[in-house]
Formats: structure tokens, C-alpha cells, sequence
């Protein structure tokens, strides 16, 4: 293979190539995080690719009325600042008319008219002075260009987390998550070793099915299973949408494919392993206890691994079984109802579509390699 | 939140150990009723195969049990629901049918499927060959494919959140904050609001899920790739092929089956997408699919069963070939075992 990227024009093309690829595949999510980050005002004043650089920006405001002045050695003067308080802009130039918003530097006297003179500083505060009493109840405008350093800050994630409900949302949905994912590992490793090691009929008929069963849409359930769970709700008097429901319903939804990826993999195990426990006495449940559940870590952890993601990730369930209430409403669902609530509020949006993000990121970060050992397992083999 | 997290610890101990105790206890039941050790010769045999008739069944039991009632059955009842009335009452025959081939939203939503399972399929599965090939013959690969993979971690809620951040449109002479009106408009183009652009949206649309499963396609298949012989590549070389000639002389011949996996396994999923659709346009501007129709009318106005039950047959019907595939395709495979 090294051997056909011969010349150094091909060879730079495939790094060009793939750096494009990566790239492409990166900004969008890094797109979101810088947002996240961001001060909400700069979120919508600039692109976050401008983020890192000083953003220069014009803007206009209006000095204090008559109302502000004080008189000192016999003239009138109104001070005050024009940006807020916080402001970290740097003001480089000013005006009074728009057609000339920067005729004058930051520290410069500007002489107006009737001996009125104004001066702005860097940091916005200005002295506008007058040998008469000032009048009128509206104050001078003033245009100015404005140089503002690049600001990050953590306050978004405050705002999200306690303020906006996403917090809460975060906890059910690990509620959501972590039974959803146990339970079925060890209903699932059952079967699979029966499938694999017992043979009693029907089983080509079962193995069959769970294949079959394993590209089923989920739509396919939706409607039976709601039903289902309206009627033992009226029936028993209990709330239809419950933390159970859907635990149940996610423990079926993944047993095809838990069952499918283990089977094949204790499938694989040594015959001899099995055949000489048995000589010595193991009967089957011992024999998949004490040999097959810690030879087949690694494929439970795959399977723990994709269960995981996908119940974490999961909207169409969650908004099928689960009521839509503070006390129930999972991640993926919250940042839909936000979509809809505070569409144009992207300093909420950011942030709250990176905290649903970061668990699955950590876990797929940190066990990658069972990931893609499942990915393989599951795909290739039967497909 | 106290209660509920209590609740979710005290589940996972009850699910669990509700499981030890099940299998542990049905398997020791087992062995009291039809002893096998302690008995005569005869009997002992006689339990013995006793014991392997029920013993399979102990096991797969609770699995057999819960993919009943979560999935053989919904298939039958939605079956039989599809000829049912909006509350699931009366039968109507094929009346759900005709209403949706007459539908005019429906009908929208078969051919952006369609569009989806021409599009997504053949382009994840091109990129992530073409992104394995390349990222095999450098030295930060393996990062490369990391990052290219890692949009498969992210829910598609939260892709279209990304995505939606993308194609975020302010007024012409605005400053965009969408990076792909700021592109636009840095090249003197006027900006978009993409996703709602009828027919082209669906492929701003598409984007999204392309983004999450070129990776899924190309770890796969570079899988496939290493697995080729390293002498089959040298003899290719030595008798002076191309690299073009290799890739589509060689290469590719060697993973097709692998590619067919990996085609069917995206074509399954994008039968299915339903989160980015309701996220970013909910079928809007002409943009709706089947399977967020189908939710569509599991709610609209209280629920529509006999509709909704027939959206979602509808959807079974195009996966069941590749059901039948899979199926073939694992009995070849196991027919040895």
C-alpha cells in the first residue's frame, strides 16, 4: 500500500484529502461548543469563526440630558460612560454625525458647535462641556467605533442547567439510561448461550426469528405497545407513563440485537473449554457462569456500550412512553421542546445540545475500542 | 429527584437480582424436580434428558417472554390494526389504504423516502470508502478516522441542533452566524433559509444523517479493507496497476459483500429517521417522511391507530427483502454450527 502514493504531489493529496474530510466532519460540533461558550450578545453580533479575534463593531448612543449636568468653574459639564458597566470594548474613534461616526480619535477634543466641546475616552466614559447652561430634555448622539476583545464565559451552562431545566433532564435521563441498559445484558446472555450451546428444537427457528426481529422498525411496536399500556394503566388504575414502561420497552427493543451479538460470540468460544467442563461434572448453568459470562466481557461490554448510546440518544421512545413533565422529560425531548420554545435563543440551544452530547462522547472516547469491536461483530458476521 | 434516583437504584437491584434469582432458582428447581445425581443408573439417565428438554426453555424464557410482547406481537396487532378504524373498533378493510395512496402528504412522504434511500445509503457508503482508503496510507489515520467517526455518538436531536446552527439564516446584509450563509454571502450570494426550500431541503436534511453514518460506514469498511491479502495488492503492484485500478479492480470486488452489509444497514435506518425530520422541519415545506407521519398521526388530533398502523406497515414492507436476506444469509452462515 505505501508503495502506490509514489509521488510527493500524491502523497500530499491524500493528506490534503483527508485533512478536508476532517475538517468538514469537525466544524459542526465545534461549531456548537465555541457557541456554547460565548457571550450571548456576541453569539448573534458575530459568526462564532470570529470568536478568537477582537471584534470591531460601530455603534451609536446617547449622552446624559440637561438634567445631568454640573457646573464647575463656571462652565457646564455632563460626564458619564457609553457602554455598560462590564463593557470590555475598546472605543477607538467617535462622531457626531452619522455621516462622520469616526471623524475624531478616542481622547481627542472634539470642538462642536457654540464652544461645546466633547471628549469620549477608550473606555467610553466622556466629558461633554458647554459655557452655557445646558437645555432640553434629550440628550447629544454621539457614533463611536468599538473594538471588543474575544469573551468566553460559563454562564450559559449556569443558565441551562438550573434555570432552563435541562439539569433535571440530565438526571432522567441517566434514570432512563442505566437500568435500561443492565437489564437487559443478563436476560439477553441467557438465551444467547442456550441459542449457542443447548440444542433442542426450534432453535434454528428462534435464531431465525430474533435475526428477523432485528430490523424490524420500531414503529412497527409503537402503537400495539401504547394500547397496551393505556389499557393496563385504566385497568390497574396506575399512571400510564411511567420510568417502568419504558424500561421494559427499551430492555425489548434492544434484545434482538443483544441477543444477536452475544450468541455469535459465545458461539465462537472453544468447543473444548465447554466439553471438558462438562466431563468434569459442570452442568450448563455453572458452565455459563463460571466459563462463559467472564470469557464474553468483551462483548458485553460492546453491548453495554451500544445500549447505552442508543437509550441515551433515543427521542421517539421517550416521547411515546414518557410523560413530558419536569419530573420525566429526558434530554433528547427537552432540547426538542427548547427547539420549539426558544428557537432563536442559540446561547440556549448551544449549550444545551453540548451537555446532551458529552456523556455520549466520554463513553465513546473512552471505550471506542469495544465500540468498534461490536460495530464489527454485529455487522459483519450475519449481516 | 431524590425519590428518583432512589427508585432507578433500587430498579436496577431488583431487575437484576430479580434475574440471578430467577435463572439461579429455575435452574435448581429443575435439578430437585428430575434429580440426576443420587439415583439409580436408569433414572439418573432418564432426568438427565429431562432436564435438557426444559433446561433451554429456563433459559431463553424471560428473553422469549418480553421480545413477545414487545415485538412479535405489536407486529401482528399493528397488522390487524391497519384494517381497523381510527379508535381500533370496527374494521374497515383496505379503506386506511386507499386513504393513504390518496393522501397528498402521504404520497410527499413516499417519494422523500425514496430520495432518502437513494441518496443517504449510497453516499455514506462512498464516503466512508473512499475516507478508509485514504486514511489507511497516513500516519494520523487512526485520529482522522476518530474524529470522522465521532458524530455517530451524537443523538439526532442533537445533530440537528448542530445542523440547525449551520443553516441559521439572518436577513441579506445581516451578519450571518449560520457558517454556511456566511459562506454564501462572503462570496457575494444572497443567504437562504435552507430548510425550507421545497425538494432541496430534503438534502439539507440528508446532510445530517450522512454526517452521523459515513463513520459507521467507513470503520466497517476499512475493517473489510485490512482483511484483503497483502499478497493480492503486491502481485497488483508488481504487474503494474494504478492505484485507480487497484481500488476498483481489487478492492472493491474483494469487500462487496461487506459494502452490501453496510448499504442494507443505512438503508434499515433511514426507513426509520424520524428525529431529524420532526427536529428541523416537522414535515414542513414538503419535506415529510413515513416514519414521522406515522408518529404524526399516532397523536393528531387524539390519534389515528388504523392510520398510524398503516404508515408503519407500509415501512415494514420495505424492509422486509432485507429481512429475508439477513435471514439467509445467517442460516448459511450457522448452518454448519
Amino acid at each position: 500500500m505505501n508503495s502506490s502514493g509514489k509521488s510527493v504531489i500524491g502523497r500530499f493529496g491524500v493528506h490534503f484529502a483527508v485533512l478536508v474530510f476532517v475538517v468538514i466532519w469537525t466544524i459542526p460540533t465545534l461549531g456548537i461548543l465555541v457557541s456554547s461558550l460565548r457571550d450571548k450578545d456576541q453569539i448573534i453580533a458575530s459568526g462564532w469563526w470570529n470568536s478568537f479575534s477582537t471584534s470591531s463593531q460601530t455603534g451609536a448612543g446617547r449622552l446624559g440630558t440637561a438634567a445631568d449636568q454640573v457646573e464647575k468653574d463656571g462652565k457646564f459639564l455632563i460626564m458619564g460612560n457609553l457602554f455598560e458597566a462590564g463593557n470590555a470594548a475598546t472605543l477607538s474613534a467617535f462622531g457626531v454625525r452619522s455621516q462622520e461616526p469616526t471623524k475624531y480619535e478616542a481622547g481627542s477634543v472634539a470642538e462642536l458647535n457654540d464652544g461645546v466641546t466633547l471628549q469620549v475616552n477608550e473606555d467610553g466614559s466622556y466629558v461633554l462641556t458647554s459655557p452655557v447652561k445646558f437645555e432640553g430634555a434629550r440628550g447629544q448622539r454621539v457614533y463611536y467605533a468599538a473594538s471588543t476583545p474575544p469573551r468566553f464565559t460559563t454562564e450559559n451552562y449556569q443558565t441551562v442547567l438550573f434555570s432552563e431545566g435541562i439539569g433535571r433532564s440530565f438526571m432522567n435521563s441517566l434514570t432512563v439510561t442505566i437500568p435500561a441498559t443492565v437489564i437487559p445484558i443478563l436476560i439477553a446472555a441467557f438465551a444467547a448461550y442456550a441459542l449457542a450451546w443447548m440444542r433442542f428444537p426450534g432453535r434454528a427457528l428462534l435464531i431465525a426469528v430474533i435475526i428477523g426481529l432485528l430490523v424490524v422498525p420500531l414503529q412497527m411496536s409503537l402503537i400495539p405497545l401504547l394500547k397496551l399500556y393505556n389499557g393496563v394503566g385504566v385497568f390497574f388504575g396506575v399512571p400510564v407513563k411511567t420510568y417502568l414502561g419504558i424500561w421494559l420497552a427499551h430492555t425489548g427493543f434492544g434484545l434482538p440485537f443483544a441477543i444477536y451479538l452475544l450468541r455469535s460470540y459465545i458461539a465462537g468460544l472453544p468447543r473444548e473449554i465447554m466439553e471438558s467442563a462438562r466431563i468434569d461434572g459442570a452442568s450448563d448453568f455453572e458452565i455459563f457462569v463460571k466459563i462463559v459470562l467472564p470469557l464474553s466481557f468483551p462483548v458485553l461490554a460492546s453491548f453495554a456500550i451500544f445500549q447505552f448510546l442508543w437509550v441515551w440518544n433515543d427521542l421517539l421512545v421517550a416521547m411515546v412512553f414518557l410523560g413530558t413533565e419536569a419530573d420525566q422529560i429526558v434530554l433528547t425531548a427537552k432540547l426538542n421542546a427548547l427547539l420549539g420554545s426558544r428557537g432563536g435563543d442559540w446561547e440556549i440551544l448551544t449549550t444545551s445540545a453540548f451537555v446532551t452530547i458529552i456523556v455520549p462522547l466520554i463513553v465513546f472516547f473512552s471505550l471506542q475500542r469495544y465500540f468498534v469491536r461490536g460495530l464489527l461483530a454485529g455487522s459483519v458476521k450475519g449481516g | 429527584m431524590a425519590a428518583q434516583i432512589f427508585s432507578a437504584i433500587f430498579v436496577i437491584i431488583v431487575g437484576v437480582g430479580g434475574c440471578v434469582a430467577y435463572f439461579w432458582g429455575a435452574n435448581k428447581l429443575l435439578d430437585l424436580i428430575f434429580p440426576s445425581r443420587g439415583v439409580a443408573g436408569a433414572a439418573a439417565v432418564d432426568n438427565l434428558r429431562r432436564q435438557g428438554l426444559v433446561r433451554p426453555w429456563l433459559f431463553v424464557g424471560p428473553a422469549l417472554l418480553i421480545l413477545t410482547v414487545y415485538l412479535i406481537y405489536p407486529v401482528i396487532e399493528t397488522l390487524r390494526l391497519s384494517f381497523m378504524d381510527r379508535g381500533g373498533e370496527h374494521f374497515v378493510g383496505f379503506a386506511n389504504y386507499a386513504w393513504a395512496f390518496g393522501d397528498r402528504e402521504f404520497r410527499n412522504s413516499i417519494l422523500n423516502n425514496i430520495l432518502w434511500l437513494a441518496v443517504v445509503p449510497a453516499a455514506c457508503t462512498f464516503l466512508g470508502l473512499v475516507i478508509a482508503v485514504l486514511t489507511d496510507r497516513i500516519w494520523w489515520g487512526t485520529i482522522a478516522k476518530s474524529l470522522i467517526f465521532l458524530p455517530l455518538a451524537i443523538s439526532f436531536v442533537g445533530a440537528s441542533v448542530i445542523w440547525k446552527f449551520i443553516y441559521e439564516y439572518r436577513g441579506e446584509g445581516q451578519v450571518q452566524i449560520g457558517i454556511l450563509n456566511a459562506i454564501v454571502q462572503y462570496f457575494g450570494g444572497a443567504p437562504q433559509v435552507w430548510i425550507s426550500i421545497p425538494f432541496w431541503n430534503n438534502f439539507f436534511l440528508m446532510v445530517i444523517l450522512i454526517w452521523i453514518q459515513t463513520g459507521f460506514a467507513m470503520v466497517i469498511l476499512s475493517s473489510a479493507l485490512r482483511g484483503i491479502p497483502e499478497e493480492t495488492l503486491e502481485a497488483a503492484v508488481i504487474d503494474g496497476a494504478s492505484p485507480f485500478q487497484i481500488f476498483w479492480k481489487i478492492m472493491i470486488p474483494q469487500i462487496w459483500g461487506t459494502i452490501a452489509v453496510v448499504w442494507t444497514t443505512i438503508t434499515i435506518l433511514v426507513l426509520k429517521v424520524f428525529d431529524i425530520v420532526l427536529t428541523m422541519t416537522n414535515g414542513q415545506w414538503n419535506s415529510q417522511v413515513l416514519a414521522n407521519l406515522m408518529f404524526d398521526w399516532m397523536f393528531r388530533g387524539g390519534g389515528d391507530f388504523g392510520r398510524g398502523a398503516t404508515i408503519a406497515i407500509i415501512i415494514m414492507i420495505a424492509v422486509i427483502p432485507i429481512m429475508i436476506w439477513n435471514i439467509r444469509q445467517a442460516n448459511r452462515e450457522t448452518g454448519g454450527h
